[in-house]
């Protein structure tokens, strides 16, 4: 099993998810979320005196995926997030020891 | 007469409360709020007991005397004294809303860091110390500043420029550099939390100040459309001359200083409102708008004191600014105040022919100021000493809502 969290500009949530759905990925959690990473936040101005914004709102989500679907997964993203521009976003992927379903106790890929 | 004071009232409560309810940071935004509210409380019982007498009854050039304690003597009968037309507990009541609200308006100096209890005391011997005197020497029969009365240095104030706005704002001052910064000012981002907040209460404060200056004609007359008028010239003055000046020099016209430019505006036609006509209501918003942004962008980075909401900045400068603009504009085809022995208008403004006038102004505007000075710092020194002025830095970095209120504003998973 295979953790993907996948940062993305909120603009392209939408087309992402769709992606996703369409390659049979069931379940995901998503957040609205701030960061930044090599974009520059902006400036705003109250009162003559200015604030830099360095955390810019971004779009975190998180699937848990039987290996096999790991490489379309990043396709689908890389295909939807990208737009070429710097503050695209990132895709980290890490190993999940177990999974457990609260429900009925299911353990591993079958509690996905 | 009734609807003024209600129109007063909705700038004080919704008005005030969210303008600089929105200007803080979301962890302080009932404390502020509750601020506002807890002056309507407190001043309208003072003013019951003994403040209302202290402004308003017959006394010394310098404070009223105790004829009109717990309101005893005040009814339904007129007080010619002030007005022969509407019943003197409308008159006091109208009355009521400007102390309540001039105090209102220096919370905006010390906002995110006074102890609620340390605010309550400051508020109460405020009233009683500064408000009470100069409302009597300006407004109240046979007050030193008083023009219907014929005080010794007749001054024009249409609806408190000096009485609410340069007393509010050279207090709020005061407060600001007593308190000191808040913690982290000016380098950690203490941007307002919701600009829209703040915009909403700025168009409420721009409603009721029509009952404010309007009203300050004390009867549906000519006058008080007059007034009605200029106020509405010197608002919108005031937001052109605000984001104008803004839009030059940034690049970006900004909701903030446009409803800030308002207000500004609204503070320097407020003395004059009964005493100019629209064209110079024009101008005076204007010169108020470029006050205003010089003096929260200049000014104050300049001297770098912590003034958070812009108090003295916006009311205390452009409340003077308004005050000796009164001195050159006011006229006697809008408002005849000084007649000569046979009944017939004199001059009455710097322009129109009477230079004196600025000499009122200006003995006026100092008083206002020195009174405002000392009284509040005598005033927070014995605050400072009984209850201590400032939270301590854990609650400051909490907030007030939860540090002096025990809620908070915004509770997402509620």
């Amino acid at each position: 099993m295979t953790r993907i969290e996948a940062i993305v500009r909120p603009s392209t949530f939408e087309p992402v998810k769709e992606a996703l759905r369409e390659i049979g990925v069931e379940g995901m959690t998503v957040s609205e979320v701030r960061g930044h990473g090599r974009q520059k936040g902006h400036t705003e101005v109250y009162r003559g005196r200015e604030y830099s914004v360095d955390f810019l709102p971004k779009i975190m989500i998180e699937m848990i995926l039987p290996d096999n679907l790991v490489e379309p997964v990043v396709q689908a993203i890389l295909r939807t997030a990208k737009t070429g521009k710097i503050g695209d976003g990132k895709i980290f992927i890490s190993q999940v020891q177990d999974a457990i379903r609260i429900r009925n106790e299911e353990r591993g890929e079958s509690a996905l | 007469m009734l609807v003024s004071c209600a129109l007063v009232l909705l700038m004080t409560g919704p008005g005030l409360a969210l303008f600089y309810g929105g200007l803080v940071r979301k962890k302080n935004v009932l404390g502020t709020m509750m601020q506002s509210l807890a002056l309507m409380a407190i001043v309208t019982v003072l003013w019951a007991l003994f403040g209302y007498s202290l402004a308003f009854s017959p006394g010394t050039s310098f404070i009223g005397g105790f004829r009109y304690l717990f309101l005893h003597h005040v009814g339904a009968a007129p007080n010619p004294a002030y007005s022969p037309a509407i019943p003197q507990q409308t008159f006091m009541l109208f009355q009521l809303m400007f102390a309540i609200i001039t105090p209102a308006l220096i919370t905006g100096a010390f906002a995110e860091r006074m102890k609620f209890s340390a605010m309550v005391l400051f508020m109460v011997l405020w009233s009683i110390v500064v408000y009470d005197p100069l409302a009597h020497m300006v407004w109240g029969s046979g007050g030193f500043l008083n023009v219907a009365s014929g005080g010794m240095f007749p001054t024009l104030d249409f609806a408190g420029g000096t009485v609410v706005h340069i007393s509010s704002g050279v207090s709020a001052l005061v407060c600001a550099l007593y308190l000191g910064k808040r913690l982290g000012y000016p380098h950690e981002s203490v941007r307002p939390h919701s600009v829209v907040l703040s915009f909403i209460g700025a168009c409420l404060l721009w409603v009721g100040w029509f009952g404010f200056n309007a009203g300050s004609a004390l009867a549906a007359s000519s006058l008080a459309t007059s007034a009605f008028v200029a106020t509405q010239f010197g608002a919108a003055a005031g937001v052109l001359g605000w984001m104008g000046v803004e839009w030059i020099r940034n690049g970006k016209p900004s909701a903030l200083g446009g409803i800030s430019g308002a207000v500004a505006g609204l503070v320097a036609i407020t003395p004059a409102s009964g005493f100019v006509g629209p064209m110079s209501a024009l101008a005076i918003g204007l010169i108020a708008g470029l006050t205003g942004y010089s003096m929260v962008t200049a000014v104050k980075t300049k001297f770098g004191y912590d003034d958070s909401l812009d108090a003295f900045g916006v009311h205390g400068m452009c409340g003077t600014v308004g005050a000796l603009l009164t001195g050159v504009f006011a006229t006697r085809a809008v408002n005849p105040v000084f007649t000569n022995g046979r009944g017939q208008a004199l001059a009455v403004g710097l322009i129109d022919g009477n230079p004196h006038q600025m000499l009122n102004q200006l003995v006026a505007v100092a008083i206002s100021w020195t009174l405002s000075i000392v009284g509040s710092l005598v005033i927070l020194k014995v605050v400072d000493a009984v209850v201590g002025l400032r939270i301590s830095a854990d609650d400051e970095v909490q907030g007030l809502d939860l540090s002096q209120h025990g809620e908070e504003g915004y509770n997402l998973e509620g």
